[in-house]
């Protein structure tokens, strides 16, 4: 089966190849740099400069320099913080618990589980992240509310039902992102796990270790590299998110689930501050792009 | 077998069963909805069987044109990207380079940065550059948004095809853009594949840079367009919401079966990046 592999070194030996000046072999580099610097590098500049201005969508034609003041209004504003606030939790209880350890659960008992049951499982998981993010967002909304799916179980359970998009607005989302976003940490940590060899297991089971000691002192040392890289891209995934809440709750109801995304386009576009929005959008770019320079670390090797 | 071996089994199997259980059904919701004459927001065995659903949203407004929206934009931006990325790919892959590292570390970058950020900034700047509501305007920046993951994922395949091969074209006097789009693109056919599936998939499901980057209505893609169920209605007919969810979301998941074998079990973006 083909996969894409890394290289070990990445810097191919020297080719013996056509010769034209090294700077014109570079020169199919050319409309990528250009698309590039164009629409992602140029955008991103802007970005850093328009979040020290004043720049609104309408009325004002002229913009002016502000320094920090967006920042500064950033950091006591309280529908900001609360944005920071919910951003945290919806990462924490999406990302770094439910997709990652619901991710791993379900590769680890793969491994023991009969073909059906695994397939089965895997297609299903796999459906819900495929689908496009709105509809996603459209099934998820029908799951969650007063008159949904979940209410239904519960009634049939003698549970009490409520309204969970207005009483929970920020676990149902995060649950959502769950539902949609675990098929990944599933794929991830099951390539990650048939390469462990079987008989280092298989020893420690001979000497007695117990399901959860041969987990905890074997497997997930064995794969923390996956581990690593997993919980980076599954948390600069789910710090993007914007359809999927979007959808189910357009952030509210009131700013009850209105995670930063949410808040970065209702400042510029409900609020017309474009200056004020970019500044949160910048704020959303420094800490992905820390996450980013963690995951390089962590792959640092394979380049 | 041993007994312990078949218990575990057992044990593994049901906990599967039960989160499967779980994840379903939203999707049951979807599906016995769609055929389902008096839909509602609830799992339920349809009440009588009925395509009218279907039949009410497959009209111009409300799906065909979106689909082609959809087609025109994701299409355009995926040709786009693949070509610059086979392009972009080959001297990364070839020929020993200074600049190589550096370029592919930004590369890797940029691959994991939250574009959602930068949807404001863009905006912006497109409306200065006057390519708002565009859809070039929209299927340049979708390129460029793809093309980091791109151009790392199709230099890993190209990597994968044995130099030794391009030699003797070499020798024969070819160059470098021959040898790659006569020896190495057919020779990795299925990684271009690929590329070319993964970025349309990405781009079709995508709701947030079309919902920025265009206004018009008659340009909006399905991704956008499927608000307009919930938007000024009134009331949302549920079942034609899930007969078009449904035609929405087909293409990407018959796209996806053709290349999950390709991608492999740990594929994703993990398979690339993680080797």
């Amino acid at each position: 089966m083909e996969r894409p592999t890394v290289t070990p070194s990445g810097v191919a030996v020297a080719p013996r190849r056509p010769r034209t000046r090294p700077l014109l072999r570079l020169l199919p580099l050319s409309p990528a740099v250009v698309l590039l610097l164009l629409f992602l590098a140029g955008p991103i500049a802007y970005c850093a400069w328009i979040a020290f201005t004043d720049l609104q969508l309408t009325g004002q034609a002229e913009s002016s320099f502000v320094g920090l003041e967006n920042f500064r209004t950033a950091f006591t504003d309280e529908a900001f913080l609360n944005a920071v606030w919910l951003t945290l939790v919806f990462t924490v209880v999406s990302s770094l618990i439910g997709q990652n350890t619901l991710g791993l659960a379900l590769a680890a008992l793969m491994q023991r589980a009969s073909k059906p049951v695994r397939t089965l499982t895997g297609g299903i998981v796999i459906t819900a992240w495929v689908l496009p993010e709105v509809v996603a967002g459209f099934l998820l909304y029908a799951f969650f509310r007063r008159e949904g799916t979940l209410n239904a179980i519960l009634e049939w359970l003698h549970l009490p039902s409520q309204n969970w998009l207005f009483t929970l607005p920020i676990l149902a989302v995060s649950f959502a992102n769950v539902w949609r976003g675990t098929a990944f940490s599933m794929l991830v940590y099951s390539a990650a796990l048939n390469e462990i060899p079987k008989e280092i297991t298989e020893a420690a089971e001979v000497d007695g270790a117990g399901g959860w000691r041969r987990m905890w002192h074997i497997t997930l040392p064995m794969i923390r590299r996956s581990i690593g890289t997993n919980l980076m891209l599954n948390t600069l995934q789910t710090l993007s998110v914007f359809g999927l809440i979007w959808v189910m709750t357009r952030g509210g109801p009131g700013d009850r689930s209105q995670t930063l995304p949410l808040f970065m386009y209702e400042q510029a576009f409900q609020n017309s501050m474009i200056g004020y929005g970019t500044a949160v959008a910048l704020l959303l770019l420094l800490v992905g792009s820390l996450f980013s320079v963690v995951y390089m670390r962590l792959l640092r090797t394979e380049i | 077998m041993s007994r312990t071996r078949t218990v575990r089994r057992r044990a593994a199997d049901a906990s599967l069963l039960a989160v499967a259980a779980a994840f379903v059904l939203p999707l049951a919701w979807v599906l016995l909805s769609a055929v389902d004459p008096h839909a509602d927001l609830r799992v339920k065995a349809p009440n009588g069987l009925t395509f009218d659903n279907f039949d009410a949203v497959l009209t111009q407004d409300i799906t065909f044109t979106p689909l082609l929206n959809s087609l025109i934009l994701c299409g355009g931006a995926t040709a786009l990207t693949v070509v610059c990325a086979a392009l972009a790919a080959y001297p990364l892959s070839r020929f020993r380079s200074r600049l190589n590292r550096p370029f592919l570390l930004t590369i890797l970058f940029a691959t994991s940065l939250p574009i959602t950020a930068i949807m404001v900034p863009v905006y912006a700047l497109f409306v200065q550059i006057d390519l708002i509501d565009t859809m070039q305007g929209t299927i340049l920046f979708f390129a460029a948004s793809q093309l980091p993951f791109a151009i790392w994922l199709m230099k890993n395949f190209m990597d994968g095809v044995p130099r030794e091969l391009e030699e003797a074209a070499w020798t024969d006097g070819a160059s470098s853009l021959q040898s790659l789009a006569r020896i190495v693109l057919p020779l990795m056919g299925p990684g271009v594949g690929v590329v070319t599936v993964f970025s349309f998939v990405m781009m079709w499901g995508n709701f947030f840079v079309p919902f920025m980057l265009l206004l018009t209505p008659d340009q909006m893609p399905a991704a956008v367009s499927i608000n307009e169920f919930f938007g000024n209605r009134g009331m949302v007919a549920y079942g034609q919401l899930a007969a078009f969810s449904i035609i929405y979301s087909t293409p990407v998941i018959l796209l996806y079966v053709l290349i999950a074998r390709r991608l492999g079990g740990g594929f994703a973006l993990g398979g690339a990046v993680k080797g």
